[in-house]
């Protein structure tokens, strides 16, 4: 079923926001000594860091952390005091947040931000908006124009998406009334949709239950293995931020306390210390993933 | 809001995904809509002349209150200056008829001209939003109408503007029987339009707007390009329906396009349904027809309490108002819910007790 999903990806077109081709070592996504104030809180101070295309990169942190200001930062909500953000190569300072799609990039958001009185399809559909042609003309005369051809091809598109997420039930339902479990998979669906080459996933598996859990980290895993995406990740669950992804680091108090690959992260004495003040899940979270690890 | 859940009756599987886009949500509103236009089709060869006007006026405020359903039920954006709008298409498809231009051309003319009005006066909406946007809009409303009382060039000043008689092929559609089909024909191409609109891809990313804009934008949405359109696309079914107002009138004047009637636009789509693209005709019907109801009352009620003769007038009026405030408290939805609801009880039918 996967693979059925991955050979209808089309290959992304040149000249479709690409800033010329990456050679192998460079950064898909590189933070340079990002800061960001707000009035006299620091959120994040002097972060840098590099996603490399095609890992799984988490950035971890105790509760006000400045995860998700990165991530703002990342899509343009937020604006860095200081510092850079270069994607492909190019920096990301000066585009706006609706480029952002075009560019190859996608994001679900911590506190659900799906469209609530429209069907799960067409919530999904909003996802093509950027590669579609048709317009309020061509739309509005649907039948000649090529508008209803379209939106017919972008809908079978949709549905493997549906199909792979495990959401076809629920296509037709205004996307509002849905539980949480299935409001977070919609909107992975939703940045799914958007084909990015970097998406940014905050707090994934928040409010959910294990078995939601299950299948999610079998999504994000697809996520890179089969559809070449790389995979940006918040997350508060240990056991699954050391099993999925491939670099983690840690930020508290905005500030990048640790960095590496989730062996040395939970090695690193200052990651210890900065959870130490945290609940005692998560301390047995973080003992617990180092015994699997061991 | 609540939702109607699963509206699609049983049995009723869509096959293809080219049925999940349908233009109607199932196959009988598709139908009860074309038995609904075949039997308009027919109303000049039995209706009386009343009827006719009656339908006629209903057709036309249906127009501008689907215009304004884009603008607020879809996009969020709310607006009282839709009443100026309106105007202004009748005057500007006066204007260009008198200039010689036939006048089934100046119509359409007229609603892309105020499409561009109102797109300059959407402007603020790129920045305001709720009740600030709706005092930018009020502004709207009281700038237009003072330029129709200024710009004696384009809309005869204070004693109005004369709108030219439509002629089809050499056919003057000069009485009402004519005229219906003319405003029958632009109801079934608006609504097209907009349901179309609905289903496709700026459609969407209006609603978009209106639901969530953070997320909208972050799905490669400009936000400020998809506010200013909505006003372009409300304006210009306000245009085309003022267009076709001033011509069946043949008189345009300023006094008919105050903010009460951009609150009537609004009452229309509020009792219809926000969003509703049928619920647009359905509200524009009943703003129209409840006040006639309302008089017929209050002349019986006068014949039997002759002291309450004198404040006949004001029943009229109060019943607008009563029926928006009971709407908005008891049924928000809009009447497109209740039939809805009302049909979703039929499909049960027998067993629904
Ligand atoms: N828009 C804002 N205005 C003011 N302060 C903000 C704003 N956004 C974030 N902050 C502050 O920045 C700090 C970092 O917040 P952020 O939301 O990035 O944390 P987080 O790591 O995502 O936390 P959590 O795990 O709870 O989601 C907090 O102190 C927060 O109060
Ligand atoms: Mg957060």
């Amino acid at each position: 079923m996967h693979v059925r999903v991955l050979a209808s990806r089309e290959p992304r077109k040149e000249g479709r926001g690409r800033e010329g081709e990456l050679t192998p070592d460079e950064p898909l996504l590189e933070v340079r000594d990002v800061s960001l104030r707000f009035g006299g809180v620091r959120a994040l101070s002097n972060v840098s860091f590099a996603v490399r295309k095609g890992e799984v990169f988490s950035i971890i942190g105790p509760n006000g952390a400045g995860k998700t200001s990165m991530l703002n930062c990342i899509s343009g909500r937020y604006r860095p005091s200081e510092g850079d953000i270069l994607y492909k190569g190019a920096s990301l300072m000066r585009r706006s947040i609706n480029d952002r799609a075009r560019l190859g990039i996608g994001r679900t958001f911590q506190n659900l931000a799906l469209f609530g009185h429209m069907s799960v399809l067409d919530n999904i559909l909003v996802g093509r908006h950027h590669m579609m042609k048709n317009n309020v003309v061509t739309g509005m005369a649907y039948w000649v124009g090529g508008a209803r051809r379209e939106e017919l091809k972008e809908r079978r598109r949709v549905e493997e998406i549906i199909d792979f997420l495990e959401i076809a039930h629920v296509r037709g339902e205004p996307a509002g009334t849905l539980s949480y479990g299935l409001r977070k998979r919609v909107e992975l669906a939703r940045a799914m949709a958007i084909e990015p080459d970097l998406i940014l996933l905050d707090e994934p598996m928040a409010g959910m239950n294990l078995e939601e859990k299950e299948d999610m980290a079998r999504y994000i895993i697809a996520l890179s293995e089969e559809f070449g995406m790389t995979t940006m990740m918040i997350e508060h669950d240990m056991g699954v931020v050391m099993d999925l992804s491939d670099r983690v680091i840690v930020l508290d108090f905005g500030r990048r306390i640790a960095g590496g690959t989730p062996a040395e992260v939970l090695a690193d004495e200052h990651v210890k210390k900065a959870y130490l003040g945290e609940e005692d899940e998560v301390l047995d979270a973080l003992a617990a993933a180092e015994m699997e690890g061991a | 809001m609540a939702h109607v859940p699963n509206p699609r009756p049983a049995g009723d599987f869509r096959t293809s995904y080219a049925a999940d886009t349908a233009l109607f949500r199932t196959r009988l509103e598709g139908r009860l809509t074309l038995l609904l236009v075949l039997a308009a089709l027919s109303v000049p060869l039995w209706g009386s002349n009343y009827l006719l006007s009656q339908m006629i006026l209903i057709g036309i405020y249906a127009i501008a209150a689907l215009g304004l359903n884009v603008l607020t039920g879809m996009t969020g954006q709310i607006s009282l200056g839709h009443g100026a709008f309106f105007g202004f298409g009748a005057f500007a498809s006066a204007y260009f008829s008198s200039k010689g231009i036939p006048v089934l051309i100046a119509m359409p003319l007229a609603g892309l001209l105020t499409t561009a009005v109102g797109m300059i006066f959407g402007i603020p909406a790129a920045r305001l939003k709720g009740l600030y946007l709706a005092i930018a809009t009020l502004a709207s409303q009281f700038i237009l109408q003072d330029f129709f009382a200024r710009a004696a060039w384009f809309t005869g000043g204070s004693y109005g503007s004369l709108a030219e008689t439509a002629s089809l092929f050499g056919l003057m559609i000069n009485n009402d029987a004519r005229y219906f089909y003319l405003v029958l024909f632009w109801v079934v191409v608006s609504f097209l339009m907009v349901s179309n609109l609905a289903r496709t891809r700026d459609g969407r990313a209006l609603v978009a707007v209106r639901d969530h804009y953070l997320s909208a934008e972050m799905m490669g949405i400009n936000l400020t390009r998809y506010r200013i359109m909505s006003f372009g696309i409300s304006s210009f079914f306000a245009g085309i329906a003022g267009a076709l107002y001033g011509h069946y009138l043949g008189f345009v004047s300023a006094e008919g396009f105050t903010i009460l009637l951009s609150i009537e636009f609004l009452a229309m789509i509020i009792i219809g349904g926000l969003g509703s693209v049928s619920g647009s005709l359905l509200g524009a019907a009943f703003i129209l027809l409840l006040p006639q109801v309302m008089e017929v009352f209050a002349g019986t009620l006068a014949g039997i309490f002759p002291s309450i003769a004198q404040g006949s007038a004001y029943i009229k009026q109060m019943s607008v108002g009563a029926a928006i405030i009971l709407f908005l408290v008891l049924e928000p939805e809009g009447l497109i819910h209740r039939w809805r609801l009302m049909r979703a009880s039929w499909k049960l039918f027998p067993f629904s007790h």
